[in-house]
């Protein structure tokens, strides 16, 4: 009983202070609230994308801000752990009454949020990857990776130009590999590919070839995809060229990074696989649309921050852009006109491709997101 | 078929080697104090990530690994001496429990001093593999595979040969009677635990080329030496390489064979049936006699 009075107080409480914020807006900064995984599992993932939006939120203030206030960032460490995430969601939605959000460094803690930012009516851009965050479509959630479905379907896209029409798949078993390979076989007969051999292995193993040689002696095998990221990878690299495998041999956007070359060393030469634009931003052709984007972000983020650019600061790079051109556009801060702007969004240029948000799709990114890479003498070498 | 076989068998070996050489470590410890040392994991870790750091400071490969063992084997007696011996006379679970908490305080101490990611050190001999009767094989691997033959022997020597290594085992028998014959037991732990760690980092040096190192891969290598060590029969040394090349060649068969779904599963189907016909495990001791 009381506890509902209290509940109410509360309320009329928010409301009041609500409209006092409405009346005094002139020089009141927009509030960006973000909860990223900073530290813990993921925090390779949520270092750059904190980074980026620290370094992009100062350089906007500095210019000026948006719509002539300053911006604020409002951000939890939830350190990769989802009911965190979900503490600190309601932390940002209920006591620091941000205007969106930007965050969600993992599919796990994004989800957490939905359900919260849906009652809270507020906009929220996502930065985890997997298609259950935008679909089915959620009315206030959005988000800027592309998707492990986008990934395969890219990568058929290939296959099926060369000819190939019979493959092996092989994936690891942690969350990445099990979504991927999932997402492969669901799309494989839409692009005309059979998966004629489907192995698995743990994320922790350090030999594959035994699962490489079953899938070496499948009669008809035309070539082979690897779907997962972190060491594993790097070893069924190493295995494949030890078998002397000589079909072409494919891997997902999970190891598009500098490492995975360095693991691997030469049993990476050929490797062939989708990676977004931000990889090559110098080797894009000048007619590229994504190029001064990318090649901006690259220089911007290594010279402040003395690291390799990663696609997930990109992430970061286009949530909060995406934000600032919806708030823009929607000419307030207002939480349903800011949606609508969102929602609105066509031929955004951004770090993970060209936007086209629609009131079916909360993502916007199609194939040409990705771009074909081969690895050639140690490095990213971009295909036709 | 038989080429298929033999691809199999050899990457069975492989891996059953990398969990030997862990199941020596426990094996060695264990002997010494009965104690299950869970931070013998740790030690691989240790072996291998020095020696990519020590190459990173532009050291050369034969300075970078003595360099890389000696420090694991400092580790290994800081360890015993801050950490096991305040407790020598507590319980066996409870100086295990200690280890376990060690383990955990040297990973986290790992991601401080050196870092997160996924490193490899380059194979001694070269990346071409050898071509036997159709199947393929590292020259990493025999690397691994002589080191660890040449380890048992060493360590067989050393339990049945030399007045230290007697002492050894005979502080694991009993120690209040080793003391009385002059043994000093303290020491024997201490030099128990440096053996152990530095055989850990050999067996993390050796492996790092096939399986690549990081902060985080003394948790399954652990693991797995220690169902090794267990199936061979816990102190003996022997023991730990069968069961470690059982446990390898039974994983690599069920992958190959079977569905590479259930090759985790292995392990624990071969230590339930090992431990409920042999419950000493297959090499374990039932009178007096260790390896």
């Amino acid at each position: 009983m009381l506890n509902k009075t209290l509940r109410r107080g509360l309320l009329a409480a928010s409301v009041a202070l609500g409209v006092f914020a409405g009346t005094a807006q002139a020089a009141e900064p927009i509030k960006i609230g973000a909860f990223l995984s900073v530290t813990g599992p993921a925090a390779f993932l949520g270092d750059p994308e904190l980074k980026t939006l620290q370094h992009y939120i100062k350089k906007i203030n500095d210019q000026g801000g948006v719509l002539g206030r300053p911006l604020e960032l409002v951000h939890y460490d939830d350190a990769g752990d989802a009911a965190k995430a979900r503490t600190f969601v309601k932390r940002l939605l209920e006591s620091d009454k941000v205007d969106l959000i930007v965050g969600g460094t993992t599919t796990g803690t994004t989800m957490a949020a939905v359900p919260l930012v849906e009652q809270a009516e507020t906009p929220f851009i996502s930065l985890a990857g997997a298609v259950v965050i935008v679909d089915p479509v959620k009315k206030w959630v959005f988000k800027t990776p592309h998707t492990d479905k986008m990934a395969a379907e890219k990568i058929f896209e290939d296959m099926k130009k060369r000819g190939i029409t019979k493959i092996g798949l092989i994936s690891g078993t942690g969350g990445f590999g099990a979504s991927g390979r999932e997402q492969s076989l669901a799309v494989a007969p839409k692009w005309g590919i059979e998966i004629v051999a489907d192995e698995t292995y743990g994320p922790k193993d350090t030999d594959m070839t035994a699962q490489l040689t079953k899938i070496k002696n499948t009669p008809g095998v035309q070539a082979v995809l690897n779907f997962d990221f972190g060491q594993g990878p790097a070893i069924v690299t190493k295995n494949y060229r030890q078998l002397g495998i000589n079909l072409p041999f494919y891997q997902s956007h999970g190891v598009a990074s500098k490492s995975f070359i360095e693991l691997a060393g030469e049993a990476a030469e050929g490797v062939r696989l989708p990676a977004a634009a931000l990889l090559v931003a110098e080797q894009l052709p000048d007619n590229d649309p994504q190029k001064p984007v990318v090649v901006e972000y690259s220089k911007e983020y290594s010279e402040t921050f003395k690291q390799e650019v990663s696609t997930f600061g990109g992430h970061a790079y286009d949530g909060l852009m995406l934000a600032v051109d919806a708030i823009k556009r929607a000419g307030s801060t207002d939480k349903a006109k800011v949606r609508d702007a969102l929602e609105n969004t066509r031929g955004y240029i951004g770090t993970g491709g060209v936007v086209n948000m629609s009131p079916t799709d909360h993502m916007g990114l199609d194939l040409s997101a990705f771009r074909m890479l081969e690895i050639k003498g140690g490095n990213w070498s971009l295909l036709p | 078929m038989f080429a298929e076989f033999l691809q199999f068998l050899f990457s069975g070996i492989t891996i059953g080697a990398t969990y030997a050489l862990v199941a020596l470590g426990f094996t060695l410890i264990y002997n010494a104090s009965h104690v299950i040392n869970f931070a013998q994991g740790e030690f691989i870790m240790i072996g291998g990530m020095s020696t990519v750091f020590l190459l990173k400071a532009g050291l050369p490969l034969p300075v970078a690994i003595p360099l890389a063992v000696a420090g694991t084997v400092l580790v290994g007696l800081a360890l015993e001496k801050f950490a096991v011996e305040p407790a020598r006379n507590a319980q066996v679970v409870t100086i295990i429990i200690i280890t376990i908490g060690a383990s955990i305080l040297l990973r986290g101490l790992a991601q401080v001093i050196w870092d997160k990611q996924i490193h490899a050190l380059p194979p001694f001999s070269g990346d071409s593999p050898i071509a036997v009767g159709g199947a393929t094989i590292l020259p990493q691997s025999l690397w691994v595979l002589g080191v660890s033959g040449l380890i048992v022997a060493a360590l067989a020597w050393f339990f049945n040969r030399t007045l230290l290594g007697k002492a050894i085992l005979a502080t694991a028998y009993n120690p209040g009677a080793a003391q009385l014959v002059g043994v000093n037991t303290r020491f024997v732990l201490l030099l128990s635990f440096g053996l152990s760690a530095g055989l850990g980092a050999i067996a993390g040096i050796l492996i790092a080329p096939i399986t690549t190192t990081n902060y985080e891969i003394g948790i399954m290598l652990g693991l797995k030496g220690f169902v090794a060590a267990v199936l061979g029969g816990l102190g003996s040394g022997v023991g730990a390489v069968v069961g470690g090349l059982l446990l390898g060649v039974a994983e690599a068969m069920t992958a190959g064979y079977l569905s590479s779904e259930y090759k985790d599963a292995m392990p624990f189907v071969l230590i339930l049936l090992v431990l409920f016909f042999l419950p000493n495990g297959l090499f374990g001791a039932r009178g007096t006699e260790r390896v």
